[in-house]
């Protein structure tokens, strides 16, 4: 057997009171695809910012190509061998690709030649990996799919053989999936050494050739891809056994709820955000709105649950409500019966630095279950209310005195989806429901739509995640430049129609 | 107005722009690298007593020079330790700075020279003496050209000249040279350049290093050059319209200047024109010409310059991600 590009030995790291890897070890041959897989918080990310030199570890030792190496900071990283392409790009904005790709790699002090070199380096490494980029766009100019292609450039530029991208995927549209996966494909064929970081089982069936499953800090298991199946992936990385499939009925549309006739948002800048477009979304039906992430989708919530001004007509049973008057806050929308699941829980679903049980009131608080009297709050019903609340959405822990930061990010979730969907809506906006959450919750989060569906209410849900609009819509519709591009019925459509509608591409069929 | 008058009002825009450009030019450094400086005022006046100071002690001006840049080195380092080190709050270190300089500066003074927060006259070696350029007497003769070389051009401190040359230095160096690069980077995005294995926190100071050096000489040009001696609050604002000016020029080395160039005329200008009639206004208030630099630093601020768009990171403390 040849010698591993990356072999860990017991690594260590704790924050605080926090162990984020336990003893971990792990055993990478060259030119292969390794995946690691686990729920958020499991430590992937910290394992490899360990491995980039961005922390250090308490314990354990790395090994590079059979050679034991220090690693304490990302130059060492790099002289290793090892690049890097965080899921948050490290890109200067208002440079040019050529100066982001040798930031930190020049050639002396002087830029000129530098410069001239990396061009005709990107060239080449662009010819060999269908990597094109053009060298002097600026990178605020350009799309997350070609920053990634920067981000890999950089590595490349730096001669890295061992690869590193964390949720590369989470960005991209399904084709610019696909092309980032043909890039990896043909590095892998030039012998460099990937690791790829995500939570999706799909990517890691598709590209890798071993996968390491992660939980709670600890390695559970290392298999060969090939041997294994999505089910036990996600029973490994959750602990117990998980549906993957939402199991729900047909639908059985009723009235419509939500009706919305030629509406538009404009942002502060002046810019269309929403362009004219109509929809409805009737009774006991889940609409789910498909597209990458910032086409609209978020100004859409936004103006539907009343906190961006908008121009157009939005009917909730039948009875128009106010878009631009004193009518048109959230209050209002919330008393006729419209709830509202943000999609940024921490930044607009919850206040992190209150309670628990001030959170699941927000909203409503000024509703009289609430009201001692006509000056006091009731804090104790507030305060049991939330403790019925958590028990009912098996929040944990189950303490409506914790604040809302130190619940983890599914259950911050289930705070947020239990506040909207106690209150009986009869529209649930709901934005981005599992981003950030782990698989478990996901399964319950995803029940409990299903069963409000089920109910008779009507659902609108917006999200950037392919799989999830697929499994729980029975409508989709998919917005692109802040228009709908179509409407498809999920049994009649494919991942790859879909992916090609919010590349903005209509099919002949539409 | 004729020619002499002309020319006499671009003498003193020279001279009187050129503490704000150096002063603008060190913001410029400092906030290209993220770190926001409100308190180059308070460099500029501790910087300005200190070389009056040393220059009256030692009697030479070049020693007073190092004396100012050496204190307002230091007040750059206590900036740095607070707002790179500490990661604390950059303007409140600003103007720490500033009331730090504005008290201790006449304290300091009263005790060593009990001239009531002044310090004596300089005089002689103990300032920056006019240097006349070469060929003056040649060319002096020439029509138009002449008048020109000799009293707009030749004739200044050799600070003035300094910072003349500092402007196409600081763009040089930030546009054509690494570590312009990885300045103008690290304001823009530290994650970056932290990844790419330098450091934020060396680049930093290195920024408010240079940020240091260029208020220090900013500040001895008024004590030693543009006035014989220090006296209390001098710098009357400079710090600030230095800043208005950084960003009226959109951070950029040779927009800095001309903005600089606008706000020493205005302020030449004010004292040119002080007491004389207007034609169709009258008399104007001295008040009123003294005034007009601030006023225009406000309306230009409020609504002139369209969108200028800081350094992003500017300002913010930089910590690892976990």
């Amino acid at each position: 057997m040849s010698t591993p590009a990356i072999e860990l030995k017991g690594i260590s790291k704790a924050f605080g009171p926090v162990q984020a890897n336990k003893d971990i070890s792990i055993r990478v041959m060259p030119g292969t695809i390794h995946g690691i897989i686990g729920e958020n918080g499991a430590g992937k990310s910290t394992l490899m910012s360990i491995l980039y030199g961005f922390y250090k570890a308490d314990a354990g030792e790395i090994w590079i190509n059979g050679k034991k190496t220090e690693i304490p900071d990302s130059q060492h990283a790099i002289r290793a061998g090892i690049g890097m392409v965080f899921q948050h790009f490290k890109l200067v904005e208002n440079f040019t690709v050529l100066e982001n790709v040798v930031l930190g790699a020049e050639d002396g002090a002087l830029l000129r030649p530098t410069l001239a070199r990396a061009r005709a380096q990107l060239k080449k490494l662009a010819e060999e990996y269908e990597l094109n980029v053009d060298p002097d766009a600026l990178i605020e100019d350009i799309g997350v799919g070609m920053q990634q292609r920067v981000e890999i450039l950089k590595s490349l530029y730096r001669q890295a053989d061992i690869l590193i991208l964390d949720e590369p995927t989470g960005v991209l549209t399904p084709a610019e999936a696909d092309h980032l996966f043909r890039i990896l494909e043909s590095l892998k064929r030039e012998g460099k050494t990937i690791i790829l970081i995500t939570h999706k089982l799909r990517e890691i069936m598709e590209i890798t050739d071993t996968v390491s499953v992660m939980r709670r800090g600890e390695m559970t298991a290392t298999v060969r891809t090939a041997d294994t199946s999505p089910p036990e992936l996600a029973e490994l990385m959750v602990g117990r056994k998980v549906l993957l499939r939402v199991e729900k009925a047909p639908a059985r549309p009723g009235d419509k709820v939500l009706e919305v006739r030629n509406l538009s948002v404009t942002d502060d800048k002046g810019v269309k955000r929403i362009k004219d477009i109509s929809f409805e979304v009737r009774a006991g039906e889940i609409l789910g709105i498909a597209g990458v992430a910032g086409n609209g989708q978020s100004e859409l919530l936004e103006a539907l649950g009343g906190y961006q001004s908008a121009t157009g007509t939005i009917l909730v049973n039948g009875q128009p409500i106010d878009l631009t008057g004193s009518k048109s806050d959230g209050r209002t929308r919330r008393d006729r019966g419209i709830a509202h699941v943000p999609e940024d829980r921490q930044r607009e679903g919850l206040i992190m630095d209150f309670q628990a049980w001030e959170n699941v009131a927000f909203g409503y608080h000024h509703r009289p279950e609430y009201q001692k009297n006509r000056f006091l709050m009731d804090h104790a019903a507030m305060k049991a209310d939330c403790e019925r609340k958590m028990e009912r959405f098996d929040v944990r822990p189950p303490n409506p005195m914790l604040l809302a930061k130190s619940f983890s990010g599914g259950n911050q979730q289930k705070l947020v989806v239990a506040r909207e969907i106690e209150r009986n809506p009869d529209l649930l906006l709901v934005g981005q429901p599992t981003r950030g959450v782990d698989i478990g919750a996901i399964e319950f989060i995803h029940q409990q739509l299903v069963a409000l569906r089920d109910q008779g209410k009507a659902i609108l849900l917006v999200s950037v995640e392919l799989d999830e609009i697929l499994s729980l819509s029975d409508r989709i519709a998919v917005m692109f430049d802040g228009q709908i591009m179509g409407e498809r019925m999920p049994a009649e459509t494919t991942a790859k129609e879909l992916g090609l509608l919010m590349a903005g591409i209509r099919g002949e069929a539409a | 107005m004729d020619l002499m008058t002309f020319l006499q009002l671009g003498d003193s825009t020279f001279r009187l722009s050129t503490p704000l450009l150096l002063a603008c030019l060190a913001g410029l450094f400092s906030e290209r690298a993220g770190i926001f400086d409100i308190g180059l005022e308070g460099k500029m006046l501790a910087a300005a007593f200190f070389s009056g100071a040393i220059a009256f002690v030692s009697g030479s001006v070049w020693l007073g020079l190092l004396a100012g840049i050496g204190a307002s080195l230091a007040l750059s380092l206590v900036h740095g330790l607070a707002s790179i080190t500490f990661r604390g709050n950059q303007l409140i270190s600003g103007v720490a700075i500033n009331f730090l300089a504005a008290g201790l500066t006449v304290v300091v003074a009263q005790d060593w020279f009990g001239q009531g927060g002044r310090t004596p006259q300089l005089a002689g070696a103990a300032r920056f003496q006019n240097i006349t350029l070469p060929f003056t007497e040649q060319i002096g003769h020439v029509p138009f050209l002449g008048p020109v070389y000799v009293e707009l051009i030749s004739g200044h401190t050799f600070i003035v000249y300094l910072a003349a040359l500092c402007v196409p230095a600081a763009w040089w160096l930030l546009f054509r040279t690494r570590f312009g690069l990885r300045l103008r980077a690290v304001g823009e995005n530290p994650a970056a350049v932290d990844t790419a294995g330098i450091s934020v926190v060396r680049l930093r100071f290195v920024a408010v290093g240079i940020c240091g050096v260029l208020c220090g000489i900013a500040g001895a040009y008024l004590a030693t050059a543009l006035q014989a001696g220090f006296i209390k609050d001098m710098t009357a604002g400079r710090g600030f319209i230095a800043l208005a000016a950084l960003i009226f020029a959109k951070w950029k080395p040779v927009p800095a200047m001309l903005a600089c160039l606008l706000f020493g005329f205005l302020e030449a200008a004010s004292i040119r024109f002080q007491g004389q009639p207007w034609p169709g206004i009258g008399r104007v208030p001295v008040q009123f010409m003294q005034a007009l630099p601030y006023v225009l630093t406000v309306i230009l601020l409020a609504g002139f310059i369209g969108r200028a768009v800081a350094p992003k990171a500017s300002g913010l403390p930089y910590t690892k991600e976990r």
